[in-house]
């Protein structure tokens, strides 16, 4: 198991450093930088002699003026440090900016997994162990409607329906009285108020489609014959479905939480840039239209990154359910 | 699935008049009710397909839906970019009835509000104008509905223009997106897939490994990150083929592996290894025995992947990184949705979600009942 895991890790790293190359190559596609629009407007401030000199003090000052390897390089060695670069538009460390909306990212990916997981899992079994009953088409048909609704629209249709029904607004992670305020009980509650809306509207996606999965998983391993010898050594319905099938038809879901994660993240960004959380989201879409270069970078880097270590705990927990993997 | 029929054929008879199969002995003497026996493999896929209400009825849904976006000039009641700044934001108006004057709908009369100072129309029932079928209007020719008067059905948005119309154009854009997406992706995708599978060794691990890498970001921040590389003074006609790419990019790499999986599993078969040791090329082991073998299966995954560009077009058009005006789509639309306010006092600018939700559930269930009828083990 351990040198499983250890290898694991070990492939994950060329896979990191391709990433990084690629997030930097793609941020820096946008013809023109961040300080060309300075540039501009100190031109028409100043005139063009010390616009220039400035500029190029600007340019020396964020590294802009290196070539692209080296660029690269001073970033990336600065970025294992833990040292993102300088905002342009915040004028302030990357550092600053983002550990709380990672943070936040990360609560509401992790709760929706969970509740996708949760929901999911006992749905599936009950659509395999009743297939083709009225109560399995209905759930086949909503899965099917919940795997077509992308998250944004269900964010924006939740938020107008709860405005009209309930008069509550729905927007951001917290209320106003808590907003910046330091950490206490009261805004604890007031987050999970909150935090609820995000989390159903991102894992509904995901609980669709694994319902599906789970339950296609089931209904093959239900017809093996080891479960007709269970059946046939008269052990009871129920200890059949769960101690036999399911235990077999989970392991796939294991491998696919490395999958979701993805999704989830994906989800979160865009879902996050509606209601207005406090995440990633809304940040890497400000510091891609400003072509604010290392904080978009930073951000992409960093959310592949999650995802990296998403697969690889997955790929982990996969070899402690399935002992065949793990002696390969 | 053209002109060859696919591996499963080829043990069965492919012409139904013909008495024997391809045993060489006379039909009867093989399997006397096997009706199965006489059918090709695109025959037995339609057969099956047919079987499947759902999948049936999301074909023909998608097939209206084409029809009507190709046709948007004569569907659409007014042209997507006609402004009328006298009706900013009316609320959707309804057909009426009567004997007299056939199918008409009514003015609209507006009202200051007096807190917000803010236009608001309601019907005028005095001002009664009829619905005409094949109206022609003399800039944009034959409409299958329109009036003399206003006759905005799904309402307007805030430079007066009229939504249904919108939305028919829109579906011009958010509809081929997804096809031409996938046609993209498809092309990338079978070609090195193909090559990952069928040579293995150092390519295979190169092409798996860019797989990897690709599969390992969250495509939508990579595709906002390359929405907004697009270069500013582009052209809408040029973002429009910017973005199909964007999107074929990001996902070609999971067709890809699932054709490799195909063509690893063929390649070990008898036929592909009788047609080596008789010295066919690379090329034509791979076009003739191989590709044909994997069509079926990659048209699954091709409509199961149209859904999920269409999405991805909406999302980006909606974060204003995507398609942009005077271009219009179902995510452009919904641009003007976003801010909770504007929502909350124009409910009916969130209608252009419900075109996106019955195209992409119809081609999920489409390429479901797709799945469902290729796979060879279902009878």
């Amino acid at each position: 198991m351990t040198t499983y895991i250890i290898h694991r890790i070990l492939m994950a790293i060329p896979t990191l450093i391709a990433i990084s190359i690629v997030s930097f190559i793609i941020i820096q596609l946008p013809k023109g930088d961040y300080l060309d629009r300075r540039i501009q407007e100190l031109e028409e401030q100043y005139g063009d002699s010390s616009s220039m000199e400035m500029a190029a003090e600007l340019r020396q000052r964020y590294g802009l003026d290196k070539s692209m390897p080296q660029r690269y390089l001073s970033w990336i060695t600065g970025f294992v440090q833990g040292n993102f670069g300088d905002s342009f538009r915040y004028e302030v460390e990357v550092n600053q900016l983002i550990w709380d909306r990672i943070g936040f990212t990360l609560l509401i990916s992790i709760g929706s997994l969970f509740f996708t997981y949760i929901i999911a899992v006992p749905v599936g079994i009950y659509s395999a162990t009743h297939q083709y009953k009225f109560s399995d088409n209905l759930l086949t048909l909503l899965s099917f409607v919940g795997m077509s609704i992308p998250a944004f629209l269900l964010a924006l249709t939740l938020m107008v329906f709860a405005f009209e029904l309930f008069g509550l607004p729905l927007f951001g992670l917290f209320s106003s009285y808590y907003e910046g305020a330091p950490w206490t009980v009261g805004k604890l509650g007031d987050l999970i108020q909150h935090l609820w809306i995000p989390v159903i509207v991102l894992g509904l996606n995901g609980t669709a489609g694994l319902m599906r999965i789970m339950r296609g998983n089931l209904l093959d391993v239900l017809g093996q014959p080891f479960i007709q010898t269970a059946r046939a050594k008269g052990l009871k319905e129920w200890v059949v479905v769960v101690k036999h099938a399911v235990r077999l038809a989970i392991n796939p879901l294991v491998s696919i939480l490395g999958m979701s994660l993805p999704t989830i993240l994906s989800g979160a960004a865009i879902v996050s840039i509606v209601l207005g959380l406090p995440t990633v989201g809304p940040l890497l879409l400000r510091s891609l239209l400003d072509e604010d270069i290392y904080l978009a970078g930073t951000l992409i880097m960093l959310l592949s990154s999650l995802l990296v270590i998403g697969n690889l705990l997955s790929d982990i927990a996969l070899a402690w359910v399935d002992p065949r993997i793990r002696y390969e | 699935m053209s002109n060859s029929s696919g591996p499963l054929a080829r043990t069965r008879s492919s012409d139904p008049d013909n008495n024997t199969d391809n045993t060489g002995l006379p039909f009867d003497s093989v399997v006397e009710s096997d009706e199965l026996g006489y059918l090709s493999y695109r025959q037995l896929i339609w057969k099956r397909l047919r079987k499947n209400q759902m999948g049936i009825t999301a074909a023909i849904i998608l097939l209206i839906s084409y029809m009507i976006a190709l046709g948007a000039n004569f569907f659409a009641p007014y042209h997507y970019n006609q402004i009328q700044m006298r009706y900013r934001h009316v609320p959707p108006q309804k057909f009426r009835f009567s004997l007299r004057h056939g199918l008409h709908v009514y003015g609209l009369k507006s009202v200051r509000t007096p807190e917000t100072r803010e236009l608001v129309f309601t019907p005028d029932e005095i001002k009664i104008f009829p619905v005409r079928f094949l109206y022609r209007d003399n800039q944009n020719g034959l409409h299958l509905l329109s009036s003399d008067g206003p006759m905005f059905l799904l309402g307007t948005d805030r430079m007066g223009r009229d939504l249904l119309s919108r939305i028919i154009y829109g579906a011009r854009v958010s509809m081929t997106v997804g096809l031409a997406g996938v046609f993209i992706s498809l092309i990338f995708g079978s070609i090195l897939g193909t090559i990952s599978g069928y040579f293995g060794g150092w390519t295979d691990t190169l092409i798996q490994r860019a797989i990897e890498i690709l599969l390992a970001f969250p495509s939508i921040p990579l595709w906002m990150a390359l929405g907004a590389a697009l270069p500013a003074e582009w052209s809408s006609v040029a973002i429009y083929f910017g973005i199909t790419v964007i999107l074929a990019l990001v996902s070609w790499g999971g067709l890809a592996r699932q054709v490799r999986g195909k063509v690893m599993a063929y390649r070990e078969l008898d036929f592909v290894k009788a047609a080596e040791a008789a010295g066919a090329s690379h090329w034509h082991v791979i076009t003739r025995h191989l590709m044909p073998g994997s069509y079926s299966h990659i048209i699954v995954i091709a409509t199961l992947a149209i859904p999920g560009m269409i999405l991805g077009e909406t999302a980006l058009s909606f974060l204003g990184l995507g398609i942009r005006p005077p271009m219009t789509s179902w995510g452009v639309l919904l641009e003007e949705a976003q801010r909770v306010t504007v929502l909350l006092h124009y409910p009916w600018l969130i209608l252009p979600a419900i075109p996106v939700l019955v195209v992409v559930m119809s081609f999920n269930f489409l390429g479901d009942a797709l799945r469902d009828a290729t796979d060879p083990y279902a009878d």
